[in-house]
């Protein structure tokens, strides 16, 4: 079913919807940015349609929602762990496509990566629904089309903003009531059908071990290992896990999980003071295999959507999408 | 049978130079940033009745050589409409611009490119620099002003009567943080070592800490980030000259825009009142020191209103 509405007569309902569920959305956080009177854009909960972002692509992605950057697992008391019990929130996710499809790769990382569910995400991931925004343009450096995410279906509403007015695709029966009474129209998500860029990924059969070694690698030590390519991913997972003990009671802390990096110091760390991947070429190779290679190899699908926040937050120019063009030239000529 | 009043040309913005019978003018570029469009008028004035030659000078601005002073009137006429552009167009007050500059005792305000363009800046030091144009000039005193977009000082704020600096107040937000430490080794690498991490956390020294902000353009997640108020360290008294050089001192931290204003044209009156007669060039810092720095502090704080977080220094060892 398919409405239109004024923004302020949307906001009522998105009252309503408040009092069910926690709101999340991109959300411009003025002079927040890298840069003085630059802006950062990152999900945050949101109270109106005006907070939402809807232009702009978010820096961020909203694996923040579910995978937040610091996540505490365990409450210790002394020599006993609590776990955590998550309150039994609801959350509606205002997010793209290229987001949606990464969500899809974060319950295969968090749900179906061996026989073990991660239960922080799960118990937030389970009372989600979608709220799909059209993208009105193909923005800088975004290669959806060329990794099949410019589409989605699993959205509960979708929306498209334009001149003032709220355009609205509802598809889950729970919404329907909500929006009685306001004028139907005929509408649908369109989806974005061509990007500046194109992006060829390589049959995972192509890549042999002389990849690996091959000296391409070599122009990514430009690399500072800052690891903004990772924390904007809507498709990185790692995190490292820190037992902390509080300064004011040293029998008590909290086991908790941060975000990791592998193009960051300390992330091949072992025990015993041994590091792989010094340096930063081969932490770009380790990445985008894992994106393009070793996740499909278990998952059947590439584990990079294409949103292009990597090309967009590097400091160094580095471009992943230039790269993965430049591994399949590689396999071609191998071949 | 040249007869011309040398103080009149020289508040013209005109120099009395070594070469007999030809002067050099001094064109005002606030913030040193104009339209590319003035340059023609300058190469006119350079080659029909300047020796060919510009020169830039190190407040930023322009000194055309070689100009007869004769001549004087039609480059008044020249370089009106780079007076109208530079000058009247941001709200500084000047009743001709036909008659060239009404005065160059305040010299031009210099700023380095600021954040228009540069990573680091905490503030547009252009668009400061010409508000402080506007609210000073003309005037005969002689005071140099610049303002600097981080503590990197790369326009030498520190050798002004006032040098503005901006602080970017940052904030941190260790929900955010992935103890990367990337702010805590550029801090300790580049900047005082006011960072530390304590249990994959980050520890502000705000002892040691000089607000440049590096750690916000550092941050991978944007933990850091810059505070929205618009805040200045204000250093005062620099100088350069033979007589006892120095750097300037903080005067004021925390501070905002319209204060930093008023308190430099409330300096006019205290040099007004205190200024030796007769050497209208003699420089604030020395008056400062003759009058001490609790007589300037009086007149330079009257009817300013500071924001809270604004601390004055309360003594001064220069
Ligand atoms: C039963 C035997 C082994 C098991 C179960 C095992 C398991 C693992 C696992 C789970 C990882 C982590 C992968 C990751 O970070 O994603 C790893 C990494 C690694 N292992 Fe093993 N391993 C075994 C034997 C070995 C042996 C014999 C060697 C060396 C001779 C070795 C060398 C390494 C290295 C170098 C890495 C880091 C690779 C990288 O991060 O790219 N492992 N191993
Ligand atoms: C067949 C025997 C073993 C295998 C295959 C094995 C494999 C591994 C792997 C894959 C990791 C994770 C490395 C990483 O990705 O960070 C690991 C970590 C570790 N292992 Fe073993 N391990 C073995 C035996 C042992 C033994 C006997 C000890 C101690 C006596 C030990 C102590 C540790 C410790 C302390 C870590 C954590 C290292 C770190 O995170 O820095 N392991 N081991
Ligand atoms: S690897 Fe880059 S383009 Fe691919 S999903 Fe991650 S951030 Fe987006
Ligand atoms: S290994 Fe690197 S690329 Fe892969 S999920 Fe982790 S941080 Fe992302
Ligand atoms: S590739 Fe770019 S964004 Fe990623 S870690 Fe290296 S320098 Fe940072
Ligand atoms: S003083 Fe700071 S802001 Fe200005 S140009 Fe230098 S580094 Fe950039
Ligand atoms: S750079 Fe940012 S994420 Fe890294 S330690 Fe500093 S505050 Fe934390």
């Amino acid at each position: 079913m398919g409405y239109k509405m004024g923004l302020k007569e949307f906001d009522k309902i998105f009252e309503i919807l408040s009092q069910d569920y926690e709101i999340y959305g991109p959300k411009t956080i003025e002079k927040a940015g890298r840069f003085s009177d630059t802006n950062n854009i990152r999900y945050e909960k949101i109270s109106s349609i005006e907070e939402l972002e809807y232009k702009e692509k978010s820096l961020f992605s909203p694996k923040d929602v579910l995978f937040p950057v610091n996540e505490t697992m365990f409450n210790i008391e002394g020599e006993k762990l609590k776990e955590i019990e998550e309150e039994d929130k609801k959350y509606l996710i205002f997010l793209r496509s290229c987001d949606l499809n990464a969500i899809d790769r974060l319950d295969n990382m968090f749900l179906k990566n061996g026989n073990i569910e991660d239960n922080y995400y799960k118990k937030k991931r389970q009372n989600t629904k979608f709220i799909l925004m059209e993208c009105i343009e193909s923005y800088l450096n975004c290669f959806c089309v060329s990794m099949n995410t410019n589409k989605a279906d699993n959205y509960s509403m979708g929306i498209k903003l334009a001149n003032d007015e709220i355009y609205l695709e509802i598809k889950d029966k729970e919404f329907d009531d909500l929006f009685k009474g306001c004028e139907k129209e005929n509408y649908t998500v369109k989806f974005i059908e061509e990007n500046q860029h194109k992006v060829e990924v390589p049959n995972i059969e192509d890549i042999k071990l002389e990849l690996f070694n091959d000296e391409m690698w070599e122009a990514y030590d430009r690399c500072i290992g800052c690891g903004r390519c990772n924390f904007s991913c809507p498709t990185c997972t790692c995190f490292t896990t820190t037992d902390i003990y509080y300064d004011e009671n040293k029998t008590k802390g909290e086991r908790r999980r941060t975000w990791a990096s592998c193009h960051v110091d300390g992330f091949s760390d072992m025990a015993g003071g041994h590091s792989f991947r010094q340096n930063t070429g081969s932490r770009m190779r380790y990445k985008v295999m894992h994106k393009i290679y070793n996740y499909k190899k278990r998952f059947g699908e590439n584990m990079c959507v294409g949103c292009g926040r990597c090309d967009d937050r590097c400091p160094e120019y580095i471009s992943y999408a230039k790269c993965i063009n430049l591994v399949t030239e590689k396999t071609r000529e191998e071949a | 049978m040249l007869d011309i009043n040398t103080k009149k040309v020289m508040k013209n913005a005109y120099r009395i130079t070594k070469r007999r019978g030809e002067t050099a003018l001094r064109v005002r570029t606030p913030g040193g940033e104009f339209p590319a469009d003035i340059m023609p008028i300058l190469t006119e004035i350079a080659t029909q009745y300047g020796d060919g030659n510009l020169h830039i000078t190190t407040r930023q601005g322009f000194e055309i050589t070689g100009i007869k002073y004769e001549d004087m009137p039609i480059v008044n006429e020249l370089v009106a409409p780079i007076i109208e552009k530079l000058q009247k167009h941001i709200g500084v007050k000047i009743d001709n611009p036909k008659d060239g500059y009404p005065a160059a005792g305040t010299r031009n305000i210099s700023a380095c490119i600021g954040n228009e363009i540069c990573p680091y800046a905490n503030y547009n030091t252009l668009e400061f620099a010409k508000k402080i144009e506007a609210a000073i000039y003309p005037h005969d005193l002689h005071f140099k002003v610049a303002t600097t977009g981080c503590p990197n000082d790369c326009v030498k704020a520190r050798m002004q009567d006032f040098g503005i600096i901006g602080m970017a107040n940052v904030k941190y937000d260790q929900n955010y943080c992935v103890g990367c430490q990337a702010c805590v080794k550029n801090c300790a690498d580049r900047c005082t070592g006011a960072l530390s991490m304590h249990k994959g956390k980050v520890i502000r020294n705000k002892e040691l800490c000089v607000e440049c902000g590096e750690c916000v353009t550092r941050c991978p997640t944007q933990a850091w980030t810059r505070s929205s108020d618009k805040r200045f360290r204000l250093v005062i008294m620099g100088r350069t000259g033979k007589k006892d050089p120095r750097l300037a001192q903080e005067f004021a931290t925390n501070i905002d825009m319209e204060s930093i204003i008023k308190i430099i044209q409330n300096t006019y009156d205290f040099v007004e009142e205190y200024i030796t007669p007769g050497k209208a060039k003699e420089h604030i810092g020395y008056i400062v020191d003759r009058e001490g720095y609790h007589e300037f502090k009086k007149w330079a704080l009257k009817d300013v209103k500071l924001p809270e977080e604004t601390k004055i220094k309360p003594y001064m060892e220069w």
